[in-house]
């Protein structure tokens, strides 16, 4: 990591980053990322309470689903999607015949990268849901609140720090996603190129530039790691049983 | 105008079946080992927990009919709940806690100010003492208006301190407030100081009621007697001789005891009826124990020395004046009417 830092100049590192090239993938990646980490967001959190607050066997099955990306390789993703959305794909003929090609286009980056990302937010998601004092929720329920406004006004609070840290993850994988997305997406410059695929491509054409983007890399996911370890500390202050604060006067 | 309950529901290993019925202004307390059943009871109360088969009716509105699937949600109970350990929202402050479910903003202000706590409304619950937790709780609980109040272990969470002076105030709120109120505890003394009537639950069943009085006067059970604080002594009821049950003790001691019975027995003798003394006494009191002195606990003026197998509790003054040191032999002395016998119960 330190020789990526220390092999070019900083004054070079930062103009090799004004490149046609890097630019695009930033903007490309950030564009695609932002849309990706929505998609999880909304999604990924009502269905990581769901898993938390059941016991059934069918929650099992729904987080057996929700972490297979984790395990699988990434071309095997980059083929089920293409499998799925390609133009000769499951639901490709359907796609098409509503005027909707999805394989190599922004949509396709943004579909990869949700789908190798979603794990890791809704994993930790679901671990903080679970993590929250299963009185607090009932205490609520006996408050006066309905099912949505505990959700709302208790379980979300209390999670919020997990839910950041989790968010923070997903992002940084998203962000490094390479092998779906090639498969998928392909290799566009500006249009489906992101920064880890222009490391890929300058690393044969320009290496200055293709170190520059991975210091761009090496500083955002140290970043996002910093976050996590902040939420993280949040969390733990906000959700594990709080000890009682020593009796400063005698009550009564 | 009470609140009336009958449900059977399986748990683990034993089936809870409980029928109880609470008037207004009056308290219950339900008292028992851990696992007993207790918190299940007051978690079908809220709602939070369905009962395979039940009723509940309250001021005679019906909260709950299985037979009819009737069943109102928990959120549609009024109901204050006392958790234990109070389940006190950690994200929110003091006043937002007590304002979560209350019926409007002004009600919410008054029990601040009743419970003593509108300096620390905003306050965060980790910055809390035990007591002043226990107040936020209460008054989070009855800011929401409810008809039913339900205690869960309300003290256990307190030092031994803080525990006399909250156990007070709590017996004067419940005292002030119109409603059926349910205490669960583990702790027979608390039970006694809070409640007008007790109910023993043991393995999901309600094993005696009374006042605390009539379960140390008649304890149903040996479980009853042990846990309102009798020792108990095994042994075999061998005979009646002028109004008196003579047992032989396992521990070779032949005692005597107004109660008539037969066969396999429990005394149960309480540790204020028992009388200590260097010697045997020349007097009435009809059973003497004779043996060493095991342990002696000076609690408060109050001093327990254990000697074989039964506890005696007498004043300090008294265990100074005898002079006591544990390896001691000693005689332990007890009226036949403060024996009582309980027929031993496999359990």
């Amino acid at each position: 990591m330190v020789a990526i830092f220390l092999r070019v100049p900083p004054g070079d590192l930062f103009a090799a980053l004004g490149s046609d090239a890097a630019l695009a993938a930033i903007v490309v990646t950030l564009e695609t990322n932002a849309i990706s980490m929505v998609l999880i967001i909304v999604f990924g959190t009502p269905t990581a309470y769901w898993v938390a607050t059941r016991s059934s066997r069918l929650r099992d099955l729904v987080l057996t689903l929700i972490e297979l990306p984790l395990v699988l390789p990434p071309a095997v993703a980059g083929i089920g999607l293409l499998a799925a959305f390609g133009r000769f794909g499951l639901l490709g003929g359907t796609m098409e015949f509503a005027g909707l090609d999805i394989a190599f286009t922004k949509v396709a980056v943004v579909l990869a990268v949700a789908f190798v990302a979603s794990p890791f937010y809704v994993r930790t998601a679901v671990s903080s849901f679970e993590a929250i004092e299963p009185t607090l929720p009932d205490a609520a329920r006996t408050l006066g609140a309905g099912p949505a406004k505990v959700f709302a006004r208790v379980a979300l609070p209390l999670a919020a720090g997990g839910l950041g840290a989790g968010a923070a993850l997903a992002f940084a994988r998203g962000i490094g996603e390479f092998g779906a997305t090639i498969m998928f997406a392909g290799s566009l410059q500006g249009v489906t190129q992101t920064v880890s695929l222009a490391i890929y491509e300058q690393f044969d054409l320009d290496f200055d530039v293709a170190l520059a983007i991975s210091a761009v890399l090496v500083a955002v996911s140290a970043g996002v790691l910093l976050i996590v370890k902040l939420f993280s500390r949040w969390r733990s202050g906000s959700t594990s049983p709080i000890p009682f604060a020593p009796s400063s006067q005698p009550s009564g | 105008m009470a609140l009336r309950l009958d449900f059977t529901h399986p748990l683990r290993s034993f089936v809870a079946a409980v029928r109880l019925t609470v008037p207004r202004g009056t308290t219950t307390a339900l008292v028992g080992p851990s696992g007993a059943g207790k918190t299940t009871v007051l978690r079908v109360i809220a709602g939070l927990l369905r009962p395979r088969e039940g009723t509940l009716t309250v001021d005679g509105v019906s909260w709950l009919d299985t037979s009819r699937k009737h069943e109102l949600p928990p959120e549609r109970r009024r109901v204050g709940y006392l958790f234990q350990e109070y389940a006190l929202f950690p994200h929110l402050d003091v006043a937002r806690n007590v304002r979560f479910g209350a019926r409007d903003s002004g009600l919410a202000d008054e029990m601040l100010d009743r419970f003593g706590i509108m300096h620390l409304r905003h306050a965060r619950i980790r910055d809390l003492s035990g007591g002043e937790r226990q107040r936020v709780g209460l008054a989070r609980a009855l800011a929401r208006d409810p008809d039913v109040l339900l205690l869960d272990e309300p003290l256990s969470a307190l030092d031994a301190h803080t525990k006399d002076t909250v156990r007070l105030e709590l017996h004067q709120h419940l005292r002030e407030l119109d409603l059926p109120a349910i205490v669960v505890t583990h702790d027979f003394e608390d039970a006694a100081a809070l409640a007008h009537t007790i109910g023993v639950v043991v393995e999901g069943k309600l094993l005696q009621t009374g006042t605390a009085g009539e379960l140390v006067a008649a304890p149903a059970d040996p479980f009853v007697a042990t846990f309102t604080g009798a020792t108990l002594l095994p042994g075999t009821a061998i005979g009646a001789r002028e109004g008196l049950t003579e047992i032989l003790l396992d521990n070779g001691a032949t005692a005597w005891s107004t109660e008539p019975g037969s066969g396999r027995v429990h005394l149960a003798v309480y540790p204020w009826d028992i009388a200590l003394a260097r010697e045997q006494p020349d007097s009435s009191l009809s059973n003497h124990l004779r043996g060493p002195i095991t342990s002696i606990v000076p609690i408060g003026d109050r001093t327990r020395v254990r000697v074989g197998g039964i506890v005696a509790e007498i004043t300090a003054a008294s265990a100074r004046r005898l002079a006591l040191t544990e390896g001691d032999t000693i005689v332990a002395s007890f009226k036949a009417t403060a024996a009582r016998l309980l027929r031993a119960t496999p359990r």
